[in-house]
């Protein structure tokens, strides 16, 4: 971006000519963006935020206003707590595992070996496909009696005894759910990685090594901070994504056995179109709504202050 | 580490990390042969290269599944939003990025705020607003959709790029006459070619892979894109996993088509997407 030349003339004469010809970018540039953008996006959540306080059932057209009614059923409704839960135990696991082993791939990646470029792609393919398809590929392999299954797997290797009804077993399933998030877009959190870790300058390695730092204390003291942007973004990613969790619990549960996979995403989802509880609904998406942006926000002011530092 | 030359412990790493990428390579593998396999084919495992090949699951899954039809609808939804969204979000991070008002900065904050509440909020009164303007069940709600969620994200990658941008260029084009248009069009956005490569790439993805909306919108009529018509066809062949992979396998090689022709590009534009 700063290497373009720069047209010297052009310069000077812009700067006589700025006040007539440069002054304002006309209003027909923003119009349509953001008159799309109020009507699909701005409009919606606003109203959607207002019928969160009331038992707005869809059909019938007067919305009754009863205050926080909805937020205390949410915090008596068994199915809530648990889908509460449940969304914050996936997003932790799958934020930890993804990333630590992204970051672990990534380190690996950034060497020399041969293959480097190789295993990139076919790591980060996961990452494109659709998460309907992962998820149907993942409940294949969960599936306790078929052929080819993780199961079939353990029991050609000798380990029968840690056969498992993955997605039957209430204490499993979740962590099922999140093996194939994690299996899906691990790539995805080492490309991010990679590019942190390419941008570290080789000086501060040699430097450190001079200094007679171990490969630990060189990690720690020169590659942890000069990657705490990709840090940061990594972990915004997945615990975004884990909050928003979806296409992988609708179709490899379906929130079961009983709620034990049940998530905010799912239940907001439920209550609308299953149920036709809009006001419970928009109740349970405002919660969610608030979780998500409270933690971005907080993600964003970590990163700005890494920049800062950087 | 990498100043060094290729030792034991570069040979010991490439292993593990061979290996660790044959597991993750490993269900889509299942999936490949899976779905080419002959369905008499049970002497030899199923993550077997298959010695009998019965191409049959998938024009099965192709007819069943109408996934030629869901093929289209998903085009046409990720080209024209796509398009759209490039077009009228680029216009509108150049108008945000030069202005230098409150109200364009006030306004850059309010597409901005799009990237952190969750759409989801919107989804019962924007759900309403699609059936009662008769569109349910079109790829215009999707297409309309899309314009507006993408909106946030594609005005924050370009306004950031247009403000590192000097805008020289397009001040030289207006003095030598052209119009704010021309001078856009001909001038600006061209420079701009790397962000909209990056832009192009994730909102496609994004889109082409997209379930929730698609399927509350277009669930069950002839407008459904790929996803949903392979949620609707697991739904009804669930047992048939020969089928299934067959469907899945379809949804799933013009997308990883596309991946592995442009990789590189690919990869980069996920690595700097998200940085901004």
């Amino acid at each position: 971006m700063s290497d373009l030349p720069h047209p010297k003339v052009a310069m000077q004469s812009t700067r006589i000519l700025k006040k007539r010809r440069v002054a304002g970018v006309p209003w027909y540039f923003l119009a349509p963006a953001l008159l799309a953008y109020i009507l699909v996006v701005v409009y919606p959540i606003v109203a959607g935020g207002s019928y969160a306080f009331t038992d707005w059932n869809g059909l019938n057209p007067v919305k009754t206003f009863v205050g926080l009614e909805n937020f205390r059923r949410l915090l008596q409704d068994d199915q809530a707590l648990s889908s509460l839960k449940n969304t914050v135990l996936i997003t932790l696991s799958v934020t930890l595992v993804q990333n630590t082993l992204g970051l672990l791939l990534a380190l690996g990646a950034n060497s020399t070996i041969r293959t480097r470029f190789l295993l990139r792609t076919v790591l980060f393919a996961p990452a494109v496909i659709s998460s309907l398809v992962a998820a149907y590929l993942w409940q294949y392999l969960y599936d306790p009696n078929v052929e080819g299954g993780i199961n079939a797997l353990l029991t050609d290797v000798g380990l029968k005894s840690l056969r498992q009804d993955w997605l039957g077993n209430p204490q499993l399933a979740l962590f099922a759910i999140t093996g194939t998030v994690v299996w899906q877009y691990t790539g995805y959190s080492m490309v991010i990685f990679l590019a942190g870790l390419q941008g570290v300058p080789v000086e501060l390695y040699e430097a450190a090594e001079l200094d007679g730092a171990g490969a630990w204390q060189s990690f720690w003291n020169v590659t942890r901070p000069m990657i705490a942007p990709a840090i940061t973004v990594n972990l915004m990613l997945s615990v975004i994504g884990g909050f928003k969790l979806f296409d992988q619990i609708l179709a490899m549960t379906g929130g079961g056995p009983g709620y034990a996979t049940s998530t905010l995403s799912l239940l907001m989802y439920k209550q609308a179109f299953v149920f036709s509880r809009f006001g419970y609904s928009t109740a349970t998406a405002l919660v969610l709504a608030i979780i998500i942006a409270g933690v971005s926000l907080l993600q964003l002011k970590l990163l700005r202050s890494q920049e800062l530092e950087g | 580490m990498r100043r060094h030359r290729y030792g034991l412990s570069q040979a010991l790493l490439e292993a593990v990390m061979v290996l660790v990428t044959v597991v993750f390579a490993a269900p889509l593998y299942l999936l490949l042969v899976f779905a080419v396999r002959h369905r008499g084919d049970l002497e030899t495992s199923a993550w077997a290269f298959p010695t009998h090949f019965d191409l049959s699951n998938f024009s099965t899954a192709w007819t069943s599944a109408s996934l030629g039809p869901a093929l289209l609808n998903s085009t046409l939804v990720t080209v024209v939003s796509g398009a759209l969204v490039i077009g009228i979000g680029s216009m509108a991070a150049y108008y945000l990025a030069r202005s230098k008002t409150r109200l364009s900065y006030g306004l850059y904050l309010l597409f901005l705020g799009g990237l952190i509440v969750p759409f989801q909020l919107g989804l019962v009164p924007l759900y309403q607003g699609m059936r009662d303007l008769n569109l349910l069940g079109t790829p215009l709600s999707l297409i309309i959709f899309y314009l507006g969620n993408l909106m946030p994200f594609t005005v924050f990658l370009y306004a950031g790029f247009l403000r590192a941008l000097p805008p020289s260029y397009e001040e030289a084009a207006r003095i030598d006459g052209a119009s704010h248009l021309q001078a856009y069009v001909f001038v600006a956005f061209p420079l701009l070619r790397p962000v909209t490569g990056t832009v192009l790439i994730l909102n496609a993805i994004g889109t082409w892979n997209d379930f929730f909306t698609p399927m509350l919108y277009t669930g069950g009529t002839k407008s459904q894109t790929l996803p949903v018509a392979i949620y609707a066809f697991v739904g009804q062949y669930s047992a048939q996993w020969e089928l299934v992979f067959a469907g899945l396998l379809i949804a799933i090689l013009p997308i990883l088509i596309v991946y592995f022709l442009l990789q590189r590009s690919i990869i980069q534009g996920f690595a700097s997407g998200v940085k901004g």
